[in-house]
């Protein structure tokens, strides 16, 4: 693999503009990479589901390199009708269209650089992948005290003209003091088998609010990573929602650094998978000062040989006493060959605190479908209620009603 | 300085930290070959047996010390130690209580364990084991009468070679982790005890250990079969004598419980825990595991660690028999710079199994506690289920306190639940105490002993007011 790296690396060198500096800078990132290697089972972030492993299994041509020289065509019907939006789109790895025609210009300001420090300590070499390989990175600020107006729609979209079966992406945002920002990611049913490897980092200034909506709904080929890095300041918010359900392969990993006091950061997720598909959420709350809170809901359906991990951990420091922590998981296993795992994890060392967690995983309850059948519904209606009501749990948790009732619309569940 | 105060005082040093002027035997020290055969052959011991402990000895050279854990200790020099190590009159074995060595009857009379039978009134039956050999058992005539076997390893080895050779090792195998296999290697005596078919044990089995003397290590190894339908209640204590340098305590505890069998395995674990400043005391390493290997068996531990300056264990079950039950019901308490990490492992192979968790933890000083648990419902174990609690508690903002639990489900009919939470005891428990006449440290003793109650109710009744009174030493001080 070492070999495809470093000649993908230097094809990649010859079609951009980078400059000598930013060659040896992502070069580092490279030789990193190079060393480390996909991380593996070994590593306790990966013990669940195995990457390495599944990139060998399932991409048999592993290349990364993207020519960011050429533009590639925007096809509209991929694009959300029924709502409103601010656009950003991404086609195989590269920005075609930023378009934020419903904002006030003077408010947000995009800015392009390629060298893009890390300002945290990592061990994971994806990271590593994505700084080597990505395009310029988008940094976009948006002003003290403006809240955007329509909520912004991230389009992740591959067409036939791509060259590798790796997606290397980064986006910064920067959200300025009482500032909000509505950001959607939405990923269309593109089939080949590619890795996408997507890296967020928001800094969430004071009073400012992030809600960030990941959409994987349509069934698709693609393994996807997405991590994001959100650094809070006070009385900041921060709520994520993922439904994870349409990749083969798709993990979502969100480290949160609560700095400032009364910052708080809601996590909600839905797994809903069907066959072979393997899916894992992994959070790392970070309560770092008093009076911080975090909250999580993850809960999984899961069908024919499908495994979904859910791995949590609340890390509450000596000074972050008054923390309120929160996790809860629920998995309901449809058949004898689903597999639920959970690692919810506590890490506290402030006396102070209400943490808790509880998870819990099972069959569809029986009695209640007797009951629905009692009174009327087949097994596949009563079994389908029972699901919707599961999922509409964490559903309700989105508390914005227009993204709220588009999404229950995607997933198509009933209210 | 008034009464009260000076009894505190008194309760706060460790009771248990004397030593005892014993000539003794040792091995010479490091690990090697020699040092095997050494143990080997001052015991007697058959080729088989020999042959075990070398196989044990090849395959540790190739493991490392595992190094995931929470607590983080300087690296042990295994060539540093000594592996064996026995009081010299222990030579020849006496061959009643009435040739030991008066000093050893004095030691565990200050532990509290009367050897002699007509000193005993509570009709606990004990194997007392000193370093590394077994000194006496006591109660033998009335076992004997029921066909239970309760002696000590070495004894078993000699006399009852059929039931070691069948099951020793079937549940921690030798190639299983580092400390696990060195115990197999170097491993001295320990406590063996048989439970024929349909017999329930008519009294409570107990072994109580002691580190006595300095740069040794304890590799006691504990091989308990419960025959089909059987019963059997064992009762587990140990202490050590105050030392700066840290000793290590690597055991292995084998449970086998066959159809229909039960065995309760409690511990009160008071080992050395180190002084204030965290200078010394025991690395507990101890791998306890248990199978439930025949239909409708149960296995339950419960365990009071309170010692140790590093705990880290975790007692387990492997319900491979149909219909079996494992419990786990455990107080883990850290103070000053103790460490633990600790938990269990449910692992359901078989059908319509259960087990049961509950933990609580209490930290408080400048400790560290972790709760660290797996429960894996393998795809076969249809209608399974499992319940799993774990609370903490925080005794100010210097400790910490993890948990970490596992939980995988590969079975559709099977329920896993799984709840923890931490938290402090609240202004208003006090206040309500206080307000009652209870002074803080009273108030302390009585909330925590509530939060524990569920734990100490599983114990039998002799241990579970040593434990209760255990649980209020151990906190002594960390209030106000």
């Amino acid at each position: 693999m070492s070999k495809q790296l470093q000649s993908d690396f230097e094809k990649l060198v010859k079609t951009s503009k980078f400059s000598n500096e930013e060659i040896q800078f992502k070069k580092n990132f490279l030789n990193n990479f190079i060393e480390k290697g996909f991380p593996n089972r070994k590593q306790e972030d990966w013990k669940f589901l195995d990457i390495s492993q599944i990139i060998k299994k399932s991409i048999s041509d592993l290349s990364f390199f993207n020519d960011y020289s050429q533009s590639n065509k925007i096809d509209p019907s991929i694009f959300i009708n029924d709502l409103e939006h601010n656009k950003i789109v991404f086609i195989n790895g590269r920005i075609e269209k930023i378009d934020f025609n419903f904002e006030d210009q003077n408010k947000i300001e995009i800015i392009d650089e390629t060298k893009k420090d890390i300002s945290f300590d990592y061990e994971n070499s994806l990271i590593d992948l994505n700084s080597a390989f990505t395009d310029k990175v988008f940094k976009i600020l948006i002003k003290k005290n403006y809240s955007l107006k329509k909520p912004l729609i991230i389009y992740h979209s591959i067409n036939d003209e791509i060259k590798s079966t790796n997606i290397n992406l980064r986006l910064d945002f920067e959200l300025g003091e009482n500032s909000c920002l509505k950001l959607i990611d939405y990923f269309s049913n593109n089939t080949a088998k590619n890795f996408i490897n997507i890296f967020y980092n928001f800094n969430l200034e004071k009073d400012s609010i992030l809600k960030n909506y990941k959409i994987d709904k349509f069934i698709n080929n693609n393994l996807k990573y997405s991590f994001n890095n959100i650094e809070q300041d006070n009385n900041s918010v921060s709520e994520t929602f993922i439904l994870s359900a349409g990749s083969d392969y798709f993990k979502n990993e969100i480290n949160c650094n609560l700095n400032g006091e009364y910052s708080s950061a809601f996590i909600n997720g839905i797994f809903s998978l069907k066959e072979n598909q393997q899916h894992e959420i992994r959070t790392t709350i970070n309560h770092l000062v008093e009076n911080t809170k975090s909250y999580q809901l993850i809960k999984s359906v899961l069908g024919k040989n499908t495994k979904s991990a859910y791995q949590g951990r609340i890390f509450v420091n000596s000074k972050a006493q008054k923390t309120d922590g929160y996790q809860l998981s629920k998995a309901i296993l449809l058949d004898e060959t689903s597999e639920f795992n959970a690692k919810p994890e506590l890490e506290i060392y402030a006396d102070d605190v209400k943490c808790s967690h509880g998870s819990a995983s099972g069959s569809l309850d029986e009695n209640s479908i007797f009951y629905l059948m009692s009174r009327g519904l087949n097994y596949q209606q009563s079994k389908e209620l029972l699901i919707n009501g599961f999922l509409m749990d964490v559903v309700e948790k989105i508390t914005d009603v227009e993204i709220k009732n588009l999404i229950t619309n995607i997933i198509g569940l009933k209210q | 300085m008034d009464t009260r105060e000076k009894d505190i005082e008194k309760l706060k040093d460790y009771k248990y930290g004397f030593t005892t002027d014993i000539e003794n035997i040792k091995a010479p020290k490091g690990l090697n070959e020699d040092v095997i055969k050494f143990i080997s052959n001052i015991k007697k011991e058959p080729q088989w047996m020999l042959d075990f402990r070398l196989k044990a000895y090849e395959r540790l050279k190739l493991l490392k010390e595992p190094n995931w854990q929470k607590p983080k200790y300087p690296k042990i020099n295994y060539q540093d130690l000594y592996y064996y190590s026995a009081p010299k009159s222990m030579k020849d074995k006496p061959k009643s209580l009435d040739e030991l060595d008066p000093k050893l009857l004095e030691t565990y009379k200050k532990l509290g364990i009367p050897l002699q039978e007509q000193a005993r009134l509570n009709g606990i039956a004990v194997d007392a084991v000193f370093d590394s050999v077994s000194v006496a058992t006591t109660f033998k005539g009335e076992l004997t009468k029921h066909g239970i076997i309760f002696c000590s390893m070495s004894e078993a080895i000699q006399k009852h070679p059929d039931l070691v050779k069948k099951y020793l090792g079937t549940v921690i195998p030798v190639t299983d982790h580092f400390f696990a296999t060195l115990n197999s290697a170097v491993f001295t005596d320990g406590s063996f005890v048989y439970i024929p078919e349909g017999v329930k044990c008519p009294m409570e089995l107990s072994t109580y250990f002691r580190i006595n003397a300095s740069e040794t290590g304890q590799f006691e190894r504990t091989l308990i079969i419960a025959d089909k339908g059987s019963y059997v209640s064992y009762l587990e204590g140990c202490t050590a004598p105050m030392r700066d340098e840290n000793q290590l305590h690597a055991a292995n505890v084998e449970l086998i419980a066959l159809d229909d069998a039960e065995i309760k395995y409690s511990t009160v674990q008071n080992w050395y825990p180190g002084d204030e400043n965290g200078k010394g005391g025991i690395y507990n390493f101890v791998t306890k595991r248990g199978l439930c290997k025949g239909k409708n068996s149960k296995i339950s531990w419960t365990q009071v660690e309170t010692g140790s300056a590093i705990t880290w264990k975790y007692p387990s079950c492997i319900l491979k028999g149909d219909n079996s039950i494992g419990e786990f019901y455990s107080i883990a308490i850290t103070n000053n710079h103790q460490k633990a990490d600790t938990g269990t492992k449910m692992i359901h192979l078989g059908k319509n199994t259960k087990s049961k968790i509950i933990s609580k933890g209490i930290s408080a000083g400048f400790s560290d506690m972790t709760y660290r648990g797996l429960v894996d419902i393998n795809s076969k174990a249809r209608n399974s289920s499992n319940y799993t609690q774990c609370d903490s508690l925080l005794m100010g903002n210097k400790c910490g306190a993890h948990t970490v639990p596992y939980i995988k489900n590969k079975n559709f009919d099977s329920n896993i639940a799984h709840e923890a939470t931490t938290s402090k005891i609240s202004e208003e428990q006090l206040h309500y105490c206080q307000q009652r006449g209870l002074n803080p440290e009273e108030a302390v003793g009585l909330i925590v002993n509530g939060f524990c109650k569920e734990v100490l109710q599983q114990l039998p009744m002799e241990f579970a007011v040593e434990a209760q009174k255990l649980v209020g030493i151990s906190l002594e001080g960390s209030v106000g």
